[in-house]
């Protein structure tokens, strides 16, 4: 045979075998099964990863850092669940790399938010926090996530010493001392709740960050308009003796001035037994107040696409 | 540097980029574009650190494998191919044989990591878009991998004048993963009694520390390195390659190489 054939042979053999492998591979993922792929911490110590990274500990957090973004967008996207690994690799990348400011940013709110959105372990990601702080102690941006934390806890005394420690800092923020404030006054208040989320969408550099500060507002604003809205309501019951069927109804009482639409711009709902509610609930994830009765919300997968 | 030294130097050299030892930095280069262009799609907030921490690891792990792989070859190479009796047939001293080998690995890897720092800046100029004030200290991040080439160098050079390459070259990895504990090794030093005490003491001392050469995660978080550790390392590295040197040109000057 001709060296020429041969080597032409050998290259179709090599595509040939170099596809099936591929295809092959494909199904060996499929045969072990998601958890065995990715539920996986091999070594959990990770005093003992720092001696086996060989002093390149800093890449070793920088893929540690990159698996929790996968391992919690993955589990995210699918629908939520159990976070069981999201602490100890959050764990793992801070000991290795005390200095990732995003770890603490971002792996304090994975943490805390309930489940089936996040590990809904509020106590770790205070432990996490306190632990970026330790070691940065110079960046006032953890004083305020570990504030809001203690904050999103109903803990206001927790929530306002945070942020009465991150005014202290060097070059930060002046409105800590103003939620400071305002945590240990007016805890719990849909105002301060409303600063907290203002401060965060005026000051993040992240886009993900500032369009979930602007979802919680319009949550906030929702809330506040639903409730406003139903006080109406009863004070058009009292007038007239019955429920309005309709918000035109009102608005020729002269209780409104037009009908009321939602922060995305659509009208609000009124039932017969003159509750008042969000026509969409989907577009506020983070609705407390105005949701429609019996409504279930469903897994946040991915917030909203903003419309400004 | 005298002539025959120098000689030897640029032989080493050329010798290296025709054994295409210079085609790692294909590698490095898709490596760090890779890592560019990706990260940012994977991960959240740390494209600059990665391209940092990547680009200086791969520096290091890559300038590593060159220095022990073409280290351990460098004398019993020649003396394998004979070529070692026609240099010193020649007015060429044995000890001038292994400062020109030493000096042409040096001189190859220290190319090679120029080459790699223009790669590493690039990726981060098309990660950040601009360069800030402290990514100067990136400079003395590689300014300490390069001492570390040094002393790897030197490391392997020491065990090729007496052994073979494959016990060469598992002699320098060892030491070069024992020298990346030399802190922890200094601290169970410390805790020990007597005679261990005294033992332990004296290992620690013996492996050359790395870990005070690795300032990779420090740099990429923008922090400076100190005048006074860039003085003492590489004071340090210095005194420790020769050394080694100094043992590899004891130990070749009384081989018998009949």
């Amino acid at each position: 045979m001709k060296r020429s054939r041969i080597a032409a042979f050998a290259a179709l053999i090599l595509v040939a075998s170099g596809v099936g492998s591929a295809l092959l591979l494909e199904r060996v993922d499929e045969s072990r099964g998601h958890a065995t792929l990715n539920e996986v911490v091999y070594i959990s110590s990770p005093q003992l990863l720092k001696r086996l990274s060989l002093g390149y500990d800093g890449l070793l957090a920088d893929v540690y850092w990159t698996r929790v973004v996968q391992y919690y967008g993955g589990k995210h996207h699918a629908g939520g669940g159990r976070y069981e690994l999201l602490w100890p690799l959050l764990n793992i990348t801070s000991k290795l790399d005390p200095h990732i400011i995003p770890v603490y940013e971002f792996g304090g709110t994975f943490l805390s938010t309930p489940p089936p959105n996040g590990a809904g372990l509020p106590d770790k990601a205070i432990e996490l926090v306190e632990y970026g702080i330790r070691n940065n102690p110079g960046d006032w941006h953890l004083y305020y996530d570990l504030g809001y934390l203690y904050y999103d806890l109903k803990d206001y005394p927790g929530a306002a010493n945070a942020f009465e420690r991150g005014s202290r800092v060097p070059n930060a923020h002046p409105f800590l001392k103003i939620l400071a404030a305002q945590a240990a006054q007016h805890g719990g208040e849909a105002q301060t709740a409303q600063l907290l989320w203002s401060a965060i969408y005026q000051t993040t550099q992240d886009n993900y960050i500032r369009e979930n500060a602007l979802w919680h507002l319009r949550a906030l604003k929702a809330d506040q308009e639903c409730t406003e809205l139903q006080r109406i309501v009863q004070l058009y019951r009292q007038s007239k003796g019955h429920f309005p069927s309709s918000f035109v109804e009102m608005e020729r009482a002269g209780l409104l001035r037009g009908v009321p639409t939602d922060p995305t711009g659509n009208r609000y709902q009124l039932d017969d037994q003159g509750r008042v509610f969000v026509a969409d609930p989907e577009n506020f994830p983070f609705l407390q107040k105005a949701l429609p009765p019996g409504y279930v919300p469903k897994a946040v997968e991915t917030i909203p696409k903003s419309k400004d | 540097m005298n002539s025959r030294i120098l000689h030897i130097a640029t032989n080493t050299f050329r010798e290296a980029v025709r054994d295409r030892v210079l085609y790692n930095l294909i590698a490095f280069a898709l490596l760090l574009t890779g890592a560019a262009v990706l990260v940012g799609q994977v991960s959240v907030q740390i494209e600059r650190l990665v391209v940092i921490n990547l680009g200086l690891t791969a520096v290091s792990l890559f300038g590593v494998v060159i220095a022990i792989f073409i280290g351990i070859g460098l004398v019993s190479k020649e003396i394998d191919k004979r070529t070692l009796y026609t240099v010193l047939s020649r007015p060429v001293r044995r000890w001038e044989f292994i400062a020109g080998k030493f000096f042409g690995l040096s001189g190859t890897l220290v190319f090679n990591t120029a080459l790699m720092s223009i790669g590493v800046f690039a990726a981060l100029l098309y990660v950040s878009r601009h360069f800030q004030a402290s990514d100067v200290s990136i400079l003395a991040g590689l300014y300490f991998i390069v001492l570390q080439f040094l002393i790897i160098t030197a490391l392997a050079l020491f065990f090729s004048s007496f052994s073979s390459p494959l016990l060469s070259a598992v002699f320098a990895f060892s030491l070069f993963v024992i020298g990346s504990f030399a802190e922890d090794l200094r601290g169970f030093a410390a805790m020990t009694h007597g005679a261990t005490h005294w033992l332990a003491t004296g290992a620690a001392y013996l492996v050359p520390n790395f870990s005070a050469l690795n300032v990779i995660s420090q740099v990429a978080h923008g922090t400076a390195v100190g005048g006074q550790l860039l003085l003492w390392n590489t004071a340090y590295a210095l005194l420790y390659v020769v050394a080694v040197l100094s043992g590899a040109v004891l130990i070749f000057e009384s081989r018998n190489l009949k």
